[in-house]
């Protein structure tokens, strides 16, 4: 690994420099949280890199034909093969090296996809992808719900958000299931290494790519993407979102590292002042994916989210102190 | 014919044909999912890449749909590529099959043609590869193991050739052909792999004016896979169609120069014609089939019937001229088709060889006979049963049914 592919060259002034390879121009909404979390990946390679995007919101914005934000190689072919493609894109690349035929010393491989492409249809593909042990990065965008063909519940969608197949009714007030805790299925696969970011803490994110890129083997990276038009939120308050996600450990920061579990700085300083973890309704509130649940008959659901992400953030603690 | 090379005989199944044919064609990347009656092929080829014989990354993918995928995103990356698969894993693969064809990656893959649930069937009939004859792959048929080795080798010149840029399917019967032991003859390592040559790459236009190899390079990227919306979706399928016609003398052209240094050729490489010159009555078949009709076809001759065969062994893209030519003095067909297409006006060679004849001047009869389904055994008694019907319908200038089942309890 030379030097300056290494974790320590990203400096902001480096990272400025660096020219875009998701460029402008896409077709994104206003106050995309996941054209924010491609944007911010992009500037993290560490130098020849190969991309692969499941379908979905990026995929569409981004590759109108004949236009494209992509300056780097990107390929797309359906909704579930993000990581299948890695695999072949990755097989292809060992092969030229074996050949002499790759004219880069080192070429690297993202795939991403959103939470339909990883948590649903494309968990099989980047099972297998893992435990075969292909040498990639999976980076997931989790808006958390199938924002692009308009807003369907994903096994990415948090308990009790409306969306148009888990509308907020008189007799169910939105998705009566869990978020499945996909980053910890990652890590059930022993991989070498397995984070969470969310693009306010975007140093974090940059890092974190960057890691995922210089391991051996496959990395996976869970990414926090607020969607405001599926999240009915103001388009100006996604970043704020991706703090307020992290100050009330509905979605905590942290990195596994060959499973050794370890707290993020963002998630850290909560751990260590207590006081400072926001409630869950400072960051439910003003989205109006969450608007039912501040109504007096859903009181007893709001508590029940309050009560699952303490728990699952205790977990994660203990978890981490284990470690 | 003095060029045909000395080549050494093997004995070999299908199957293990298929595995030691793409062996020789270098590939560089094989993606697979076991199934039978397929399983052989990523068997024997595991046994190659552990015993350091290849240079190929061997991925044991957990599906079909995962198996496609990587074949053609390794594909565009520049790699050449094999799978092999049947029955529901080619079903799986349904939606890359159309992704893979429209990303014009040469993949090849060898189908053991086996039936499809439910029931569930392992055996052998055409339902799995017919179901998917619209989805841009170009669909070759062998009628025996020695087939099928020849079949491989020329399918990775004719899915690269840079008028093609189309993924081949190459169909050999399950068991009949796939598990049946012949003497092969192979043509040595390296002419096989002079024969197949280095995959080239069309080089396109850049988004910089540059001209590069359509794959994805570091160097000069290109996004592949985009969406396209109704402003240019149908262009590019025209141009998929387009490729698909040119394969007709591209498959033409390998079959001859194959001929020239295996001395082995399979009619013209599109439809393979057997005693039809003078024949009052044919059979059309696709497949191993062809091997009894011969039998049948040599029997009735020596009887003075005026018999013969055709076999299309190119299905796609279909040889409309060819299949037209040398049917169109023959006076009632019978049309064999191993699948079914329910619902439908008979089954889906049938559809095809009656289509054409319809442009044909003198209009021959043509009947279906719906056959072999889930591995059902066709005897020769059968087949002379189907030329019987034939003469029967010659005599009275009466078809009492068009479409018919061969060996069904009824």
């Amino acid at each position: 690994m030379t030097e300056e592919w290494s974790v320590r060259a990203l400096t902001t002034k480096a990272i400025a420099e660096k020219p875009d390879l998701f460029l402008s121009g896409h077709r994104a909404c206003a106050g995309c949280g996941p054209a924010t979390v491609l944007r911010l990946i992009m500037k993290a390679t560490r130098g020849p890199t190969i991309v692969t995007e499941a379908t979905g919101c990026m995929e569409v914005v981004s590759s109108i034909y004949p236009y494209t934000s992509w300056a780097t190689p990107w390929l797309h072919t359906a909704f579930e093969t993000a990581a299948a493609n890695a695999s072949g894109i990755e097989a292809a690349l060992k092969v030229m090296k074996k050949k002499g035929t790759l004219k880069q010393g080192q070429v690297d491989v993202i795939a991403i996809a959103g939470d339909g492409g990883t948590y649903d249809i494309g968990i099989q593909a980047l099972s297998g992808a893992v435990e075969r042990g292909h040498d990639f990065l999976f980076v997931l965008y989790d808006n958390e719900a199938y924002m692009n063909t308009g807003i369907q519940r994903s096994g990415g969608t948090p308990l009790g958000a409306a969306t148009t197949t888990s509308p907020a009714g008189t007799a169910i007030p939105g998705k009566l299931e869990n978020k499945k805790p996909i980053a910890e299925i990652m890590v059930a696969h022993e991989m070498p290494y397995v984070a969470t970011a969310s693009p306010y803490y975007w140093r974090d994110l940059l890092t974190k790519v960057r890691k995922g890129l210089e391991v051996n083997g496959p990395a996976f990276l869970h990414v926090f993407a607020p969607c405001p038009r599926g999240w009915r939120s103001d388009p100006a308050k996604s970043i704020e979102y991706s703090k307020l996600a992290v100050e009330s450990c509905v979605f905590p920061l942290w990195e596994s590292v060959n499973g050794q579990c370890q707290l993020s700085i963002p998630s850290k300083l909560v751990a260590s002042a207590p006081q400072k973890k926001k409630p869950v309704k400072d960051y439910l509130q003003g989205q109006g994916r969450f608007r039912h649940l501040f109504t007096p008959q859903n009181k007893r659901l709001l508590e029940e989210i309050q009560r699952l992400t303490d728990e699952r953030w205790q977990r994660l603690l203990k978890k981490c102190e284990t470690a | 014919m003095k060029n045909i090379v000395k080549q050494e005989t093997m004995a070999l199944n299908g199957d293990e044909a298929v595995a030691y044919a793409a062996k020789q064609s270098d590939v560089d990347v094989v993606a697979a999912y076991p199934i039978t009656p397929q399983t052989i092929i990523v068997e024997k080829f595991s046994e190659y890449v552990a015993n350091g014989e290849v240079q190929t990354e061997f991925i044991c993918t957990e599906s079909e749909h995962s198996a496609l995928a990587a074949c053609l995103a390794a594909s565009v990356t520049g790699a050449r590529t094999f799978t092999a698969s049947a029955s529901a894993g080619l079903a799986l693969m349904h939606e890359m099959l159309f992704v893979t064809s429209g990303c014009r990656a040469p993949v090849v893959m060898a189908i053991a043609n086996r039936a499809l649930s439910a029931p569930l069937n392992i055996h052998g009939d055409q339902s799995d590869s017919m179901a998917q004859r619209d989805s841009g792959w170009i669909q070759l048929y062998v009628e025996n193991v020695q087939e099928v080795y020849d079949s491989i080798i020329q399918s990775f010149r004719i899915a690269e050739d840079l008028q093609v840029l189309l993924p081949v399917i190459v169909g050999l019967d399950g068991y009949t052909v796939s598990h049946s032991l012949e003497n092969v003859k192979v043509l040595s390592d390296d002419v096989a792999k002079k024969f197949v040559g280095t995959r080239e790459l069309p080089l396109v236009a850049t988004h910089e004016g540059k001209n590069a190899p359509f794959k994805l390079d570091p160097e000069n990227p290109m996004t592949m896979g985009p969406i396209a919306f109704p402003d240019y979706y149908f262009e590019f399928k025209r141009q998929q169609d387009e490729a698909m016609k040119n394969a007709l003398a591209v498959i033409q052209q390998v079959n001859s120069e194959y001929a020239e240094v295996s001395g082995r050729s399979y009619g013209n490489g599109l439809v393979d014609a057997y005693r039809l010159g003078d024949a009052e009555i044919a059979a059309v078949c696709v497949g191993s089939t062809a091997g009894t009709m011969k039998t049948v076809v040599d029997e009735l001759r020596q009887e003075g019937v005026k018999a013969g065969l055709l076999r299309i062994r190119t299905f796609r893209p279909l040889p409309v001229e060819e299949i037209r030519r040398a049917l169109e003095n023959v006076k009632a067909v019978a049309v064999m088709d191993k699948s079914m297409s329910f619902g439908g006006n008979g089954g889906a060679v049938f559809h095809e060889v009656r289509h054409v004849l319809y442009d044909a001047e003198a209009h021959p009869y043509v009947v279906d006979y719906i056959y072999g389904l889930g591995g059902r055994d066709t005897s020769p008694r059968e087949l002379r049963r189907v030329y019987g019907d034939l003469q029967r319908i010659l005599h009275t200038k009466r078809v009492k049914k068009p479409i018919q089942y061969l060996g069904l309890r009824e």
